[in-house]
């Protein structure tokens, strides 16, 4: 694979003294090759020096001479190393006391944190304080590493005490996404390739969760959200302005708002060096002009009309404190949010969490490495987000205007005067505690590729998605009807079909509904493994499940197809007189009715079944498909 | 037929995956950094040191502020040792792309003859580079310098932040480093205090070429593989061509050693005295896009400077230098 079309993964290591961290990462880098001879043979003559037997991989990553000195980590250091399918940027961040703040400060940028516990020490007061950091800042993926397995004869025991200990305590955090992983980072067992001392563990090796666990689904693509950074204007007819898309896309001709004026306009062009662009989205840097001369500058805000954020100047927030002065309410500090530089003093100490015991208990003031909740008081408005909704528009520092100095982070919970007290310890999700933690993945015996050659087509998953009666059912069967008659290999998912035995289970709320759909597409997910044109038929009204079935498949070969009619038309045709239903409230969370739809913003294809013939589409749907290659051309009867 | 025509039937998309290369993400961060020094300095600069990697990032200079020009200056600190490639090079790409070029040197030490074989590497380096651009950066009232410096480089640079303090000598403090968390970066300086800028610093040198490659991005030819007349000296080859720079005239010592003509190339480019060639057949940029990858030695090999301790680049950027 060309480098430059690999994926990106950031990911923040962490542990306690001793627990081995430097060695894992040495390891790391040494199996996958990204230790240069010259380096080697720098530590290699050190271990020398020092006596040791073996060559010490840790001595790779200690930086600064004070830290050679004392053998310890002070700060947080990046490293760089790359696989055939990734790139990995490491923040390695020491897991001392003390540290704490370098531990956040590593942790804000990464989609997967590595925690390493000792196996010999079991659960440490300093790894439940790591597991807390990162369900603070919402890491999306944890992997707890359990090293040293080698010092406890790689003893299945040890490992499943420890792993039953720390998940007690995880569960009592908002983590999404937890796995365990037994290695020894001296021996390298299960860091790179699977350990032979270890029968018993049937889970991936560090590196091949790595590199294949998926983040690009956890970037927010939906709500636009564009801070400005810096007019450009080169001269009198141009005026640009230039940011980051911080979520969410925008294109030349959307409706737009600017915060905090209010002012409307649409999008003229999407400017870059290279060219205009159609569509611009999370994370590009870009530059955008608007059809009307609105004034707007650095520290606002462009969204969509439909779609805002919250503002407000009183606002509540989880605060890490950093600096060696304690936080005080008597002092005003400066407040970055985004582009947006405000001045900001903290009106109420909610509570301070003792992270060792996650109770929380009064406080007047933080001192360094404190954590607590608390509400913020600015000086003007600022636009934004929920931390857990939008980490690009949740998250502040603030400064002290004395000395400069970066003295606390932050994490918006909402608007203060609104918002409830937030239930704490929101639990790990159903699907997470119905997760075999002792999966094996073990690749497919004959992989999909070969399945492909032969059916002569590509496999593909279509997925029809509109509301009762739109006339999804009616496009799929004829359309898997053509298909089947060319020859090609399908298979229908029909929503009534799976709710009667393999989701026979579920309900109709939000939830159920989400999990329906997760099922559904890991069904699709098999059949797409074997080679099939796989066409699902489901309301899915929510944007998000639908984002997720999308992340399951390769891209070009995934096809949201919008089934779009007038919900008047729906309730008319209501084939199984469901509205009817709905309407007299016999059926609660009735999609339309009671329940909403959200219209998928970006799909491949729209059709309009009031507007047009069932064998219209079918017929556009098939050279959709021969347009993208999935399949040669089909002529319709 | 009735209604419009098929291709009106399904609203086709050129679907956008939405998923953006790992050169791209970089790139965009890159992008992202120089547009918050450009708005938050009141006299921000970029140092501009002729390699490969202040290309790439007169580059995303370009892209972060187009189709405006690049709204600060370029500002090489010369010792006057660098290869004639290099000046000539940044002469022409500075011309060719319409940007400000500054350009400095410690005349005092030049003309004392400040040489690293009669003062030794580090200090040679202090006056020449250190001392050159402390002075350079205090006499333009410069508050925030932009570097191409990578944190994959070295291990002390793999600490430094990207947007690191500098106290009013220039110095930098490694245990007193501000957080940096997200992408907000603190900008705020006092009194005559100023701050480096690495918006390379996630960057490898393999992301560096590929860079090059995909972007068409000019370089100093002498990166390129070349037949050329060397002597060998500890591992490092030393074109003959420049012998009368790395040795002091009346210590030529070439009838001694054995001239060969190797084919060679530069793998970074420092002054003439402390750079060596490393062999090589890379004649374009595949070649050594092909040799990076295989690279069994890191890209400061050929360095001189960094090789007399093992925290001595620490030291230097304590001082003031990168």
């Amino acid at each position: 694979m060309e480098s430059a079309e690999k994926s990106l993964l950031r990911f923040t290591t962490t542990g306690s003294v001793d627990d081995g961290k430097s060695t894992l990462i040495g390891r790391l880098l040494y199996e996958t090759k990204s230790i240069y001879v010259d380096q080697y043979e720098a530590i290699k003559k050190t271990s020398k020096r020092k006596g040791l037997k073996d060559v010490d991989l840790a001595l790779l990553l200690d930086g600064l001479a004070a830290e050679r000195e004392q053998g310890i980590t002070i700060d947080v250091a990046h490293r760089y190393f790359e696989t055939p399918r990734r790139k990995f940027i490491i923040a390695d961040t020491p897991g001392h006391v003390q540290y704490t703040r370098n531990m956040v400060t590593g942790a804000s940028t990464a989609d997967c944190a590595v925690i390493l516990i000792d196996a010999r020490n079991g659960v440490l007061t300093q790894s439940k304080r790591h597991g807390f950091i990162v369900s603070l800042l919402q890491i999306p993926h944890m992997i707890v590493a359990v090293n040293k397995m080698d010092l406890v004869d790689y003893s299945k025991e040890v490992y499943d005490r420890i792993v039953s200990e720390y998940q007690a305590f995880s569960d009592k955090l908002d983590i999404h996404d937890i796995v365990f992983i037994p290695v020894s980072a001296l021996k390298g067992d299960n860091v790179v390739e699977k350990s032979a001392n270890m029968p018993w563990y049937e889970g991936t090796t560090l590196l091949h969760y790595l590199e294949n666990v998926h983040v690009s689904a956890d970037r927010n693509l939906v709500d636009f959200r564009f801070p400005i950074q810096y007019v450009v204007r080169p001269h009198l007819d141009f005026r640009g302005f230039a940011g980051k898309v911080v979520s969410g896309t925008i294109g030349p001709g959307e409706e737009i708002v600017a915060l905090p004026s209010g002012k409307t306009s649409a999008v003229r062009s999407v400017v870059t060096y290279d060219g205009e662009l159609q569509e611009a989205f999370a994370p590009q840097s870009v530059v955008l002009t608007l059809r009307d001369e609105i004034d707007v500058s650095r520290g606002d805000m462009i969204v969509r009309r439909n779609n805002l954020p919250q503002v407000s100047s009183r606002f509540e927030a989880i605060i890490c404190w950093m600096d060696e002065k304690p936080l005080s309410m008597a002092d005003t500090y400066v407040l970055k949010h985004t582009t947006r530089t405000v001045k900001a003093f903290v009106s109420r100490i909610i509570y301070k969490i003792d992270v060792d015991t996650l109770h929380r208990g009064q406080a007047s003031s933080f001192g360094l490495n404190e954590i607590g909740r608390v509400e913020i008081a600015a000086a003007s408005p600022i636009f934004f987000d929920p931390y857990k909704l939008n980490h690009g528009t949740g998250g502040f520092i603030l400064i002290d205007p004395l000395t400069n100095q970066t003295v606390g982070a932050g994490l918006i919970r909402g608007v203060s005067k609104t918002l409830e007290e937030v239930i704490e310890g929101e639990k790990k999700d159903e699907v997470q505690q119905r997760r075999s933690p002792h999966a094996v993945w073990s690749g497919w015996n004959i992989p999909r590729e070969v399945r492909e050659d032969r059916n002569g087509h590509q496999a593909a998953v279509l997925w029809l998605t509109g509301y009762s009666g739109s006339g999804k059912s009616t496009i799929a069967r004829r359309l898997e009807r053509v298909l089947f008659d060319a020859g090609c290999q399908s298979m229908l998912l029909d929503g009534d079909t799976v709710r009667h035995g393999l989701c026979g289970d579920l309900g109709f709320s939000a939830k159920d509904r989400t999990e329906n759909i997760r099922r559904a597409g890991e069904v699709a997910k098999l059949f797409f493994e074997a080679g099939k044109i796989v066409i699902c038929t489901f309301i899915s009204p929510f944007a998000e499940d639908r984002a997720f079935v999308r992340s399951l498949f390769p891209s070009g070969r995934f096809f949201e197809i919008f089934v779009k009619c007038d919900l008047d038309v729906c309730k008319r045709r209501d084939p199984n007189g469901l509205y009817g239903k709905a309407m007299v409230g016999e059926i609660k969370e009735f999609t339309g009715i009671s329940s909403p739809y959200e219209e998928p913003q970006h799909p491949e294809c729209v059709v309009e079944t009031d507007l047009h013939s069932v064998e219209d589409i079918v017929g556009a749907l098939l050279r959709q498909l021969e347009k993208d290659g999935i399949i040669e051309r089909i002529y319709l009867s | 037929m009735r209604g419009p025509g098929p291709t009106s039937v399904v609203r086709s998309a050129e679907m956008p995956s939405y998923s953006l290369s790992y050169l791209k993400q970089l790139e965009s961060e890159s992008m992202y950094i120089m547009r918050e020094v450009a708005a938050e300095f009141k006299n921000p600069v970029m140092l501009y040191s002729v390699g490969k990697d202040s290309s790439v990032m007169v580059r995303i200079a370009q892209k972060a502020f187009h189709p405006a020009k690049i709204p600060f200056p370029l500002m090489h600190v010369d010792t006057g040792f660098k290869f004639p490639e290099m000046y000539a090079f940044r002469d022409g790409f500075c011309r060719d792309i319409d940007v400000t070029l500054i350009v400095e040197r410690n005349e005092e030490w030049i003309a004392k003859g400040c040489h690293p074989l009669k003062m030794g590497v580090d200090k040679c380096c202090s006056y020449l580079k250190t001392g050159a651009l402390l002075e350079a950066l205090n006499k333009h009232g410069f508050d925030a310098a932009i570097g191409g410096a990578r944190r994959e480089e070295e291990k002390s640079r793999a600490k430094e932040r990207v947007f690191s303090l500098r106290d009013r000598f220039g110095q930098w403090d490694p245990k007193n480093q501000r957080p940096e968390l997200w992408d907000l970066y603190n900008t705020r300086i006092n009194e005559g205090e100023s701050v480096r800028v690495f918006p390379l610093s996630n960057w490898t040198e393999q992301d560096i070429w590929q860079y090059i490659k995909i972007e068409k991005i000019p370089i100093v030819p002498i990166y390129f593989a070349l037949e050329r007349e060397v002597i060998r000296r500890q591992g490092i080859l030393i074109p003959v061509s420049s012998c009368s720079l790395v040795e002091d005239s009346n210590q030529l010592k070439t009838d001694e050693e054995k001239i060969e003509t190797v084919s060679c190339r530069f793998r970074s480019l420092g002054c003439i005295p402390c750079t060596g060639a490393i062999p090589s057949r890379a004649s374009v940029i595949d070649d050594i896009i092909g040799e990076v990858r295989a690279a069994k030695k890191s890209e400061r090999e050929n360095r001189v400077i960094d090789l007399t301790s093992d925290s001595s680049m620490e030291q230097k950027k304590k001082e003031g230098y990168f």
